[in-house]
């Protein structure tokens, strides 16, 4: 017994990799799981599959469609067959005035939104004001206020960004609100016993306490920011990659709306890890418990 | 800490307390009376959802009381005309599943009473608050945040940081029901400590006999819902205890004896069948 013990060879310590080395580290790590190659897997499935019926068996009405080789001739071209590719200013133009949008409106439905969502946990008296209101407004589709919403803003640029900050405020004080709910009554009551007043309270309990909800509420909010942002783009505006989408249609180029709709894709995914990114930064307490919980 | 001696003496006084959730009326506590004396270590035992926390729970400021009054240091806490206490830092609560604010560290939850109190400059309190958890032998773990570190460790640091205002009275509600045994005897021996340190008042509720007379000067059995005082045993062990006091002839005759008390009630419990209160 003593002798296979004395055999067993140790791993030997290192230190662990800070930074970069960190980033290497895991995506060597990450090589060694099945994850990348049934990721990969998936996304030539999906290509696959695409190709197969637009381009490969020509099936009847998807022949009308781009597949993924026309697509990405053009996408990579710098002479582009029908107007739009990654070297063309007009394609960065369509993103910078989506993206300006959705800033703005994502900015004015947080700074709105998480204030009036805190408020309205904490305070009965400004739930009942606000909560009917908030719930009956909140059912309306988007597309419902694009009417309203030419009648009341002037130009292109309002209408749209106040169809986005919309859709986006109600999902931010819905999330923000059920976060304070979720805030376990023995905090506020341990903070009392402290000796806080109304003020501390607030800033000690319920803002940190209702955070990682608020940030799920961020999450999706952005997320429905830009697909209301493209439904007000397609009927009112005059740039963006929702107008994009709908002007390639009208002139029946078929590259270009494909094109639109997966930029559409990466950027919407991209800037939802960007407040994801942004949470997590927020809130080490939260990351650091569900890290040791093995998430 | 100073050691305190005439300060934070409780009484309890024929307190009633009946809950009326949709207009069935719901006794917790019925005329209960107990007079804990400054500087003593009180342990309440009973079955569980008699009404014990509902006492706290009066005592602390969380709930009004509907009879009675409650007392500390002559002064009243709640009585008629005034059904809810304010909660105040001189009554610190310890729960019964830890309230750290899991997104504040430990050094940084201790300090918060004495910083939102305004007693200390945010940078002493937290100077305060270190000494204080390397004291009780966190030191190591100050900058953790609670999520982070085992819950021996956090219940040792929300104990510090009810000590760190100085309270009169520190009111304990099952603070180590979830522990295993292991674990329990050590955060026992450190309470043990913490009180022959600081001679605080203890209100401790708990269903754990061995526990309630090894900390315990006075164990007070209540009944099943509604709460009232069964029975008063005096725990005559000299302290400093340790953990031999725990195989020692004089605790298994009070163990005995708290026993029988409380066995009756926990069947009587048993057969009401009835879900805990809040």
């Amino acid at each position: 017994m003593s002798q296979t013990a004395a055999t067993t060879t140790v791993p030997k310590l290192t230190k662990a990799p800070t930074g970069l080395a960190l980033f290497f580290y895991r995506i060597g790590k990450s090589f060694q799981t099945p994850t990348p190659y049934l990721t990969i897997f998936g996304v030539a499935l999906w290509l696959f599959t695409w190709w197969l019926l637009c381009e490969g068996l020509k099936v009847d009405r998807f022949d009308k469609i781009p597949g993924p080789v026309a697509v990405s001739k053009d996408l990579f071209s710098f002479t582009p067959f029908q107007g739009i590719s990654i070297f063309t200013e007009e394609f960065y133009n369509h993103i910078m005035v989506s993206c300006r949008r959705i800033a703005i409106a994502f900015a004015i439905a947080t700074g709105v939104g998480v204030p009036l969502g805190l408020f309205m946990g904490w305070s009965r008296r400004i739930r009942d004001y606000a909560f009917p209101i908030l719930e009956t407004l909140r059912p309306i589709p988007i597309l419902a206020w694009v009417p309203l919403s030419i009648l009341m803003f002037p130009g292109f640029e309002a209408p749209v960004i106040f169809l986005a900050t919309l859709a986006s405020l109600f999902v931010t004080a819905l999330n923000t609100m059920l976060g304070v709910d979720s805030i376990d009554e023995e905090y506020f009551r341990a903070a009392g016993c402290l000796g806080s007043s109304n003020w501390d309270i607030f800033k000690n309990v319920v803002v940190p306490g209702a955070l990682p909800f608020v940030f799920t509420g961020l999450q999706i909010s952005i997320g429905v920011a830009w697909f209301s942002l493209v439904a007000a783009e397609m009927v009112s505006g005059d740039h963006g990659l929702g107008y994009l989408i709908v002007d390639s249609y009208m002139n029946n180029v078929t590259v270009p709306m494909v094109i639109g709709m997966i930029t559409l894709g990466f950027i919407g995914w991209f800037t939802s890890i960007l407040v994801r990114m942004l949470g997590n930064w927020l809130m080490q307490w939260h990351v650091k418990a569900l890290a040791l919980q093995g998430r | 800490m100073t050691a305190q001696k005439n300060r934070g003496a409780l009484s309890i006084r024929n307190v009633t307390k009946i809950y009326d959730p949709e207009g069935v009326n719901v006794m917790a506590v019925d005329n209960c009376s107990m007079e804990i004396a400054a500087g003593e270590v009180c342990m309440i035992v009973g079955p569980s959802g008699c009404g014990k926390t509902t006492l706290l729970n009066a005592i602390a400021g969380f709930h009004s009381i509907t009879h009675g009054e409650i007392l500390l240091d002559g002064e009243m806490l709640c009585g008629p005309g005034k059904p809810k206490a304010d909660m105040g830092a001189e009554r610190m609560v310890v729960f019964q599943h830890g309230a750290l604010f899991p997104w504040k560290t430990l050094a940084e939850n201790v300090a918060y009473g004495p910083i939102v109190q305004g007693v200390l400059p945010k940078k002493q309190a937290l100077e305060k608050a270190r000494e204080m958890l390397a004291e009780a032998g966190i030191g190591n773990v100050l900058d953790k945040y609670p999520g982070e570190v085992s819950s021996g460790m956090s219940r040792r640091a929300e104990i510090v940081r009810a000590l760190i205002n100085d309270p009169k009275v520190l009111l304990l509600d099952e603070p180590y029901r979830a522990m295993d045994a292991l674990t329990k005897s050590i955060m026992h021996e450190s309470l043990l400590e913490t009180y022959d340190r600081t001679k605080v008042t203890i209100f401790f509720i708990t269903h754990d006999l061995e526990e309630a007379i090894f900390l315990g000067d006075k164990v007070h059995v209540v009944t099943t819902r509604p709460c009232q005082l069964k029975k008063t045993v005096e725990v005559n062990i000299p302290r400093p205890r340790s953990y031999e006091t725990q195989s020692s002839e004089e605790f298994r005759i009070l163990m005995e004896e708290v026993n029988e008390a409380v066995h009756e009630e926990a069947i009587k419990a048993f057969q009401a069948g009835e879900r805990e209160l809040a």
